[in-house]
């Protein structure tokens, strides 16, 4: 295929994937036969025309959504074989997702809203908020603890909320658009973190932008266009 | 387990940090659930209040005595030969002169006019012995004198009296085609009593042909205990086909006919209320579903469960009807403390009652309060667990 994926071990592995909506009686196809391979470790930049199905396929690699046929395997999961609370626990474990809006709870302060992905775990107190404390201070927020959302730039709160999606430390962080609401500098910053994460810490990182800027921070990006892949090579 | 714990305790904590800004559709279902509590509870603590009023006006050492099965004087006979044995019966009281502390009584029913209405209405009259007020709490001759026996002389109860044409001290009144005289006025403690009009045994008996027999034998007991012996010898007699109980035990008897009718009232109002607060629950807690639609798609986007979604929901639905519940139980409270208290200043009425809040009644309002939380809640409920969690993302 078009990726380089180590073929005995990739993160991401989708075959003949399909995937379609159905408003009323109409019936719109996204994707017909999707084939994709993502190694571990990897910083993927999807990119593409608005409606060509970037949001769809990240909620299909995260389980938040379902396809209709073929295959999907993620993180060493076949999803499409999972039911409902079993993809709710495999997130759990294995999903970081990063929204363009952040999605925090605006009534938790930013160390309640880190701490939520580790109330589905065995820790006990204590050991969580080591965890949310270290979190806070791989994105730079060790003084921001405290602090709700409202009380926040808008590259603090996404820093937050990459805080809450590496908590439990999944291998796999999913970005819609991450510095889709922010400005240039801000972004870099954001992206810098990204790029700390998948380097440093091994992060495989999936990232949705339409920012030719933002995916230069990818190792690689892929185009996205009437449901298939053209894939063009970045120089590092 | 552990998980599914901390996941229902997180988010309920997230859905009652968010109330505030769903301020006033809840405050307007707390409210809807305070009146339907409010008004469930004055009407039970009425009926409670009515019940406990006229058993306690009642003493524990009268006894009463009826015909086997008479559910009031009305309907019951006591002959001769019964109210002899009743006189030498266990534990009743004697006095000095060893006669038995008893009184044969007849309760007929006259006509009268209403002062108010001009209408007819029946009125008491009750014929009694010499000993039959002293059987009776706080009987005191208010005006005039005590009928004497064997003549066609009447006392009137104060309250009859007030409420009744023709009753004034000196007057004369018509029953059965006789000619009575009104020589009293009595008080009788403020009970049912002082709506009578008392004469003597003997006269009524020969008069309305009712010779030898009498509707209730009212008695002195050694003891409130001895109610107990009494109705021992009673049962175990043969000859006695009748009831016996203690004044309080009768009168509480009587009360609950008029109890039961005002809860038989109160339940179904309060229930039609409910319907029409359980409406506005749905209301307030689909509003809330749709308000929390992203936090909740973005808890199961982290992976949070849909059950999770589920308890938080019906939890705070819950947690809105106790409220209300709760406020409803104090309003009853303290509205009706009021009332009561300047319902006894004002006027005077035969049965002043007060309304009366048990903790069991508190109970009933506030499971009826929960049922209205329970079901407003589990419709919405079951929507926040299904819903498609890409729809909540991104609305
Ligand atoms: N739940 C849905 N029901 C029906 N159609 C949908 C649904 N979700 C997405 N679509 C359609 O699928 C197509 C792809 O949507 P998607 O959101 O994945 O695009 P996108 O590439 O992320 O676009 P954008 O760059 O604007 O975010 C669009 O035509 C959209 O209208
Ligand atoms: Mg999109």
């Amino acid at each position: 295929m078009l990726s380089p994926a180590d073929p005995i071990d990739p993160m991401i592995d989708i075959v003949d994937l399909c995937k379609r909506f159905t408003k009323g009686k109409e019936t719109i196809t996204i994707f017909d036969a999707l084939n994709l391979a993502i190694p571990r470790g990897d910083f993927v930049a999807v990119m593409g025309p608005s409606g060509s199905g970037k949001t769809t396929l990240l909620n299909l690699l995260g389980g938040i959504d379902r396809s209709d046929s073929g295959a999907i395997e993620v993180a060493g999961e076949r999803l499409d074989r999972l039911s409902e609370s079993e993809l709710s626990r495999w997130r759990a474990s294995h999903i970081g997702f990063i929204f363009q809006f952040y999605n925090l709870m605006p009534m938790l302060t930013a160390a309640q809203n880190v701490e939520l992905p580790l109330l589905l775990t065995r820790l006990g107190r204590k050991e969580r908020r080591e965890r949310v404390e270290t979190a806070l201070g791989v994105v730079g927020l060790a003084d921001r603890v405290k602090h709700y959302p409202k009380e926040m730039s808008g590259g603090q709160q996404q820093r937050v909320a990459i805080a809450r999606a590496i908590v439990s430390d999944p291998a796999l962080l999913l970005c819609d658009e991450p510095t889709g609401d922010l400005d240039r500098s801000t972004a870099d910053e954001v992206l810098s973190i990204l790029q700390v994460l998948n380097r440093d810490l091994g992060k495989t990182i999936v990232m949705v932008t339409h920012d030719p800027a933002a995916a230069q921070y990818a190792k690689r990006s892929l185009h996205l266009d009437k449901g298939h892949f053209i894939e063009k090579e970045l120089v590092a | 387990m552990r998980s599914i714990i901390l996941q229902i305790l997180a988010v309920t904590a997230i859905n009652l940090k968010s109330l505030p800004q769903r301020l006033w559709l809840s405050l307007a279902t707390v409210i809807a659930v305070g009146l339907v509590v409010t008004v469930l509870l004055a009407f039970l603590s009425m009926a409670n209040g009515f019940r406990r009023t006229i058993a306690d006006s009642g003493a524990e050492d009268i006894a009463v005595v009826l015909r086997s099965g008479a559910v009031s004087e009305i309907n019951s006979v006591v002959l001769r030969d019964q109210v002899r044995l009743i006189e030498d019966g266990p534990g009743i009281a004697r006095g000095p002169d060893g006669k038995p502390q008893t009184s044969g009584e007849l309760y007929l029913t006259v006509n009268g006019i209403k002062r108010s209405t001009g209408t007819k209405a029946s009125l008491p009259l009750r014929g009694l012995g010499p000993l039959g007020p002293g059987l009776r709490r706080g009987v005191v001759i208010t005006a005039g004198r005590m009928f004497n026996p064997g003549t066609n002389e009447i006392i009137v109860g104060r309250a009859l009296g007030k409420e009744f044409e023709g009753f004034e001290l000196g007057q004369t009144v018509t029953f059965n085609s006789t000619r009575w005289s009104v020589v009293g006025i009595f008080a009788a403690d403020g009970s049912v009593f002082e709506s009578e009009i008392w004469a003597d045994l003997p006269v009524l008996q020969s008069l309305f042909k009712r010779a030898g027999s009498v509707q209730t034998v009212r008695a002195r007991l050694t003891s409130p205990a001895a109610i107990e012996t009494l109705r021992a010898y009673s049962d175990n007699d043969p000859r006695l086909k009748l009831d016996v109980m203690s004044e309080a035990a009768y009168f509480a008897q009587q009360a609950s006919n008029t109890s039961d009718l005002i809860q038989k009232l109160g339940w179904p109002l309060a229930i039609a209320m409910a319907l029409g607060s359980l409406a506005g629950a749905l209301n307030t807690m689909y509003s809330s579903v749709a308000a929390r639609a992203t936090e909740i798609a973005t808890l199961r986007a982290i992976g949070f469960g849909g059950f999770s979604a589920f308890v938080g929901t019906l939890v705070e639905s819950l947690i809105l009807a106790a409220i209300g519940g709760v406020i409803g139980a104090a309003a009853t409270y303290l509205v009706f403390d009021g009332f009561t208290a300047s319902t006894m200043g004002a006027s005077f009425s035969q049965v002043v009652f007060n309304f009366q809040l048990t903790p069991r009644l508190i109970g009933q309002g506030l499971l009826l309060a929960l049922a209205v939380g329970l079901f407003g809640g589990l419709f919405p409920a079951l929507r926040a667990a299904r819903m498609p969690i890409v729809a909540g993302l991104y609305g």
